[in-house]
């Protein structure tokens, strides 16, 4: 077919899905429509992580991005019941001046790569570093220390997201825009 | 006794402490009693370190109290020196302290400022301590700053006068001068020898460079010109007189303005080697005590001749220090220390019963009223004018005798000098005691005796004043004298006299005949032609105004110092406003006026702050990869 | 499984994804679009990490991956937390209308 493998067939589509289903994340004038379409995208991602052999990021993703993340975004959206007439829209030029800017820097990286050397891909299915196994075993000595810290991180988080969520009846912010 | 000589300065320091936190709480006869028995308790103990001392072996004790520097190179302790020259002023400063303390209870009494009077009284006579006492040039340095400051306070004691605060500033400024030198003085002693001790510096001064130490000996007695009040840093003197009178008689007269004459002898090594120092040192003393005995001749005020007078007798204890008859000059500030106080305080206790009036032409008749007063008056000046048998007789003897030694045309100025002390002396004794009463009818009416405790201390004084000569009896005479012998082991160079006997009796003869001769020209003109000097804005003979006006010292120093310093101030701040002060706004300007540009970038929108972001980012990525 | 693909693809793939990002960044108003906007760069970021980490055979990036994920997660339930506070006070997640940074 074209003279591709089924490697480089897969990696073409989902690329050109994964940037398709961004720029509908951005240009989307529904923000739920937005979540959706991120959540396409992430699975696009997901799929590379799988061209690329590594199994439990892949897993990971989906689960992290796609079912907590995204879903967190959703519940928000829904929460704060916005919908795409109340939706507030940047000015024309802004977006277009947005746009350009994204192109000159889309053209800097370009010029950036433009000199490094063609490599290619070319570990086997013998690789085995992207299973659960591999990387547990990473992670629990080399990188043990940063993984307790994470865990620190995410209480962190979690008291912090509560704290700052929870309804205060003391604290009156003005309510100037 | 000599160990626990920190009690000296330790009693006045309580002493200012109580009455400087709870002055205004307790009662006036209490704060007066505890200031004067801390200054009497000093004085107990230092008697009784003097006859320790007397009776000791080793005549030089070095008490350390604590380390007070400590770096490097610069060790210096916190001593104190217990030696016949400090143990003797400290009986001075001590006991005519007290004294003046116990007349100022009665002199001070209906002054609001009770208690603070005599807080600054204790405080000047712990600086006075700390200045004998200190081992070492820094910590008289201290005390010598301290004393000035006093000095201040007290000139200005009656701070609501601007006249009195002015005279106040006017000491203090003049005395700077004399302290930077002095100061200089002290830095040059560190470097040459490595210390500032007495005790570890004049060993090793002979070895010294001999530039060096005249440097050495030059930049002391700038600072001893400005706190003794010689030429040209003596205006400050009489101007001083503007505080109460006790506090004239402590500080300007008895042991403040010693404090010059006490430096010089404690750093008496730094002269002896320096022939131009010495000789410098002479030949200001001896015109400063002409200069201020010749405008001593016609001043009015009661207080301003005893000033001149106090500044025509330091000049003489220098002449006396600068041919090297150091044990003189001390004898002569003893003695001095005796009269001159008593001078002072019966001049206080003169105004005391005037109500206040200074002015001599004001006066007249007072020995009816003022029996005590004028008797003790009448020793001092006889003492004073070098009557002979009393005190200052023998003191200025030894001086002038040890000058004529030297050189016989500064003898002859300083005989001429004394001459005219004796002269006004007795002029101020005439005009203020004899002929008829001159004030006011109302005054006369209230004319008193002062209280006994200001006539106690004028008959101590006075007793003093007629018997303080035996303590250096003219060795020709076959006696001892004791002074020479007590002051002899710190005299590290020493010229004994080689004046034969006869050209001394002559030189006594001298002066006993001139000082009578005076006293009689002032009694035939104030006694018998009852002249009384011309009331002010009289055209007076030119040579005479001038002299009333003391030569125009102070308009001559307005002109050359003040004027021009008025002149480049204002030069200054017109190059401070126009010059300076543009380049100082015009910067603050520019800063404002480019913010005020950059601050249209602060939109406070998020969405340019990101569009700014970006580009910033690009345009590292393009330098960065190109 | 062989994977013949260039590396330099997988960087354009991160870039074009990455730039899309802050497109939407710099073209959207609702700081929740902006929000999943940032979510989009580190993913791309991320599957750059993950395309390295298999061409030098080395688990290093797919860690750091896993943790970029874990600091994602925490960043997302902060950063919403504090927007649904936001909005609790001014009815909006317009950033047009959120300038108070200027005073």
């Amino acid at each position: 077919m074209l003279g591709l493998t089924i490697t480089q067939w897969l990696f073409g589509i989902l690329s050109l899905m994964a940037i398709m289903f961004a720029l509908m994340v951005v240009f989307t004038r529904n923000p739920v429509n937005s979540v959706l379409y991120l959540v396409l995208t992430f699975f696009c991602i997901a799929g590379h992580y799988l061209l690329l052999n590594a199994q439990f990021l892949a897993v990971v993703h989906i689960v992290v991005y796609a079912g907590a993340i995204m879903v967190l975004f959703l519940f928000i959206i829904m929460l704060m019941n916005l919908n795409p007439d109340t939706e507030p829209r940047k000015h024309i030029m802004t977006r277009l001046i947005a746009g350009v800017i994204g192109g000159v820097l889309l053209f800097v990286f370009v010029g950036a790569l433009k000199g490094a050397e063609q490599l290619q891909l070319t570990q086997s299915g013998a690789s085995q570093i992207g299973l659960i196994k591999n990387l547990g075993h990473v992670l629990f000595t080399e990188y043990l220390f940063p993984f307790e810290i994470t865990s620190v991180l995410l209480l962190a988080a979690l008291v912090g997201a509560i704290m700052i969520g929870k309804k205060d009846t003391n604290i009156n912010v003005s309510r100037n825009s | 006794m000599i160990q626990l000589v920190a009690l000296v300065p330790l009693f006045p320091l309580i002493g200012f402490l109580i009455n400087g936190f709870f002055g205004k709480k307790i009662s006036k006869s209490l704060a007066g009693l505890i200031a004067t028995l801390a200054v009497a308790a000093s004085f107990v103990v230092s008697l009784l370190i003097f006859f320790e001392l007397e009776h000791a072996e080793v005549k030089s004790h070095v008490v350390t109290i604590f380390s007070w520097f400590n770096s490097d190179t610069l060790k210096i302790p916190f001593e104190f020196v217990v030696d016949p020259l400090s143990s003797w002023f400290l009986l001075i400063i001590t006991g005519i302290g007290s004294l003046i303390h116990l007349y100022s209870t009665g002199y001070m009494h209906d002054d609001e400022g009770f208690a603070r009077f005599f807080t600054y009284l204790n405080l000047f006579v712990f600086f006075m301590l700390l200045l004998v006492l200190g081992n070492n040039y820094l910590i008289m340095f201290v005390g010598w700053e301290g004393v000035g400051l006093c000095s201040y306070l007290l000139i200005g004691f009656w701070f609501k006068n601007t006249e009195y605060n002015n005279a106040a500033k006017k000491a203090f400024i003049m005395n700077r001068i004399g302290d930077l030198g002095f100061l200089l003085g002290i830095i040059l002693i560190f470097i040459t020898f490595g210390s500032i001790s007495y005790n570890q510096v004049f060993p090793i001064a002979s070895g010294a460079n001999g530039t060096t130490v005249t440097a050495i000996a030059l930049l002391l007695f700038i600072g001893a010109m400005g706190k003794s009040a010689q030429l040209p840093l003596y205006t400050w003197l009489p101007d001083a007189m503007a505080g109460p009178t006790p506090v004239s008689a402590l500080i300007h007269a008895a042991t403040m303005v010693t404090a010059g004459i006490y430096m010089i002898v404690r750093s008496n090594i730094f002269y002896s080697m320096s022939e131009i120092a010495s000789e410098f040192v002479a030949v200001i003393g001896v015109i400063t005590a002409l200069f201020a005995a010749v405008i001593g001749l016609f001043q009015n005020d009661i207080k301003k001749v005893l000033a001149y007078s106090t500044v025509s007798q330091l000049g003489l204890m220098f002449l006396g220090l600068g041919v090297g008859a150091y044990s003189s000059s001390v004898f002569h500030v003893t003695t001095h220390a005796f009269f001159k106080a008593l001078l002072f305080l019966g001049a206080g206790s003169v105004i005391h019963a005037m109500g206040g009036e200074q002015d001599m032409r004001k006066m007249g008749g007072l020995s009816k009223h003022l029996k005590i007063t004028y008797a003790t008056m009448a020793i001092a000046t006889l003492a004073i004018s070098g009557f002979p048998g009393l005190s200052g007789f023998f003191s200025k003897d030894e001086i002038l005798a040890h000058t004529y030694e030297h050189s016989p045309v500064l003898w002859f100025v300083g005989q001429v000098a004394s001459m005219l002390t004796a002269f006004y002396m007795f002029r101020l004794l005439f005009l203020t005691f004899f002929g008829s009463f001159r004030g006011t009818h109302e005054q006369e009416h209230h004319l008193h005796e002062s209280p006994s405790s200001m006539t106690i201390p004028l008959i101590v004084l006075a007793v003093l004043s007629l018997v303080g000569g035996v303590l250096g009896l003219p060795e020709f005479w076959g006696m001892t004298n004791w002074m020479h012998h007590h002051l002899d082991v710190l005299i590290l160079h020493k010229n004994p006299s080689t004046m034969p006997h006869d050209t001394e009796w002559m030189l006594m003869g001298i002066a006993v005949a001139s000082a009578l001769a005076t006293i009689y020209v002032a009694y035939v003109i104030y006694r018998q032609k009852h002249i009384v000097p011309l009331p002010e804005g009289e055209k007076m003979p030119t040579l005479q105004r001038i002299i009333y006006h003391k030569f125009y010292v102070d308009e001559i120093y307005d002109a050359l110092v003040r004027k021009p310093l008025d002149a480049m101030s204002a030069a200054f701040k017109f190059i401070d406003t126009k010059f300076i002060d543009a380049v100082v706004n015009g910067v603050g300007d520019a800063v404002n006026g480019g913010s005020g540009l950059v601050r249209k970038l602060q939109t406070g929108h998020i969405g340019f702050y990101i569009f700014a972001m970006v580009i910033g980012i690009i345009s590292i990525l393009f330098f960065v990869f190109n | 499984m062989l994977n013949g693909i260039p590396i330099n693809y997988y960087i354009m793939l991160s870039a074009i994804l990455f730039i899309i990002g802050v497109v939407g960044v710099m073209a959207r108003r609702n700081a929740i679009i902006i929000f999943m906007c940032i979510e989009l760069m580190l993913n791309a970021v991320n599957l750059l990490l993950v395309s390295f980490s298999t061409l030098h055979n080395d688990a290093s990036g797919q860690v750091f991956v896993f943790f970029i994920m874990a600091v994602a997660a925490a960043e997302v339930a902060v950063g919403l937390a504090i927007l649904s506070m936001v909005y609790r006070h001014l009815k909006t997640v317009d950033i047009d209308l959120l300038n108070r940074l200027k005073n």
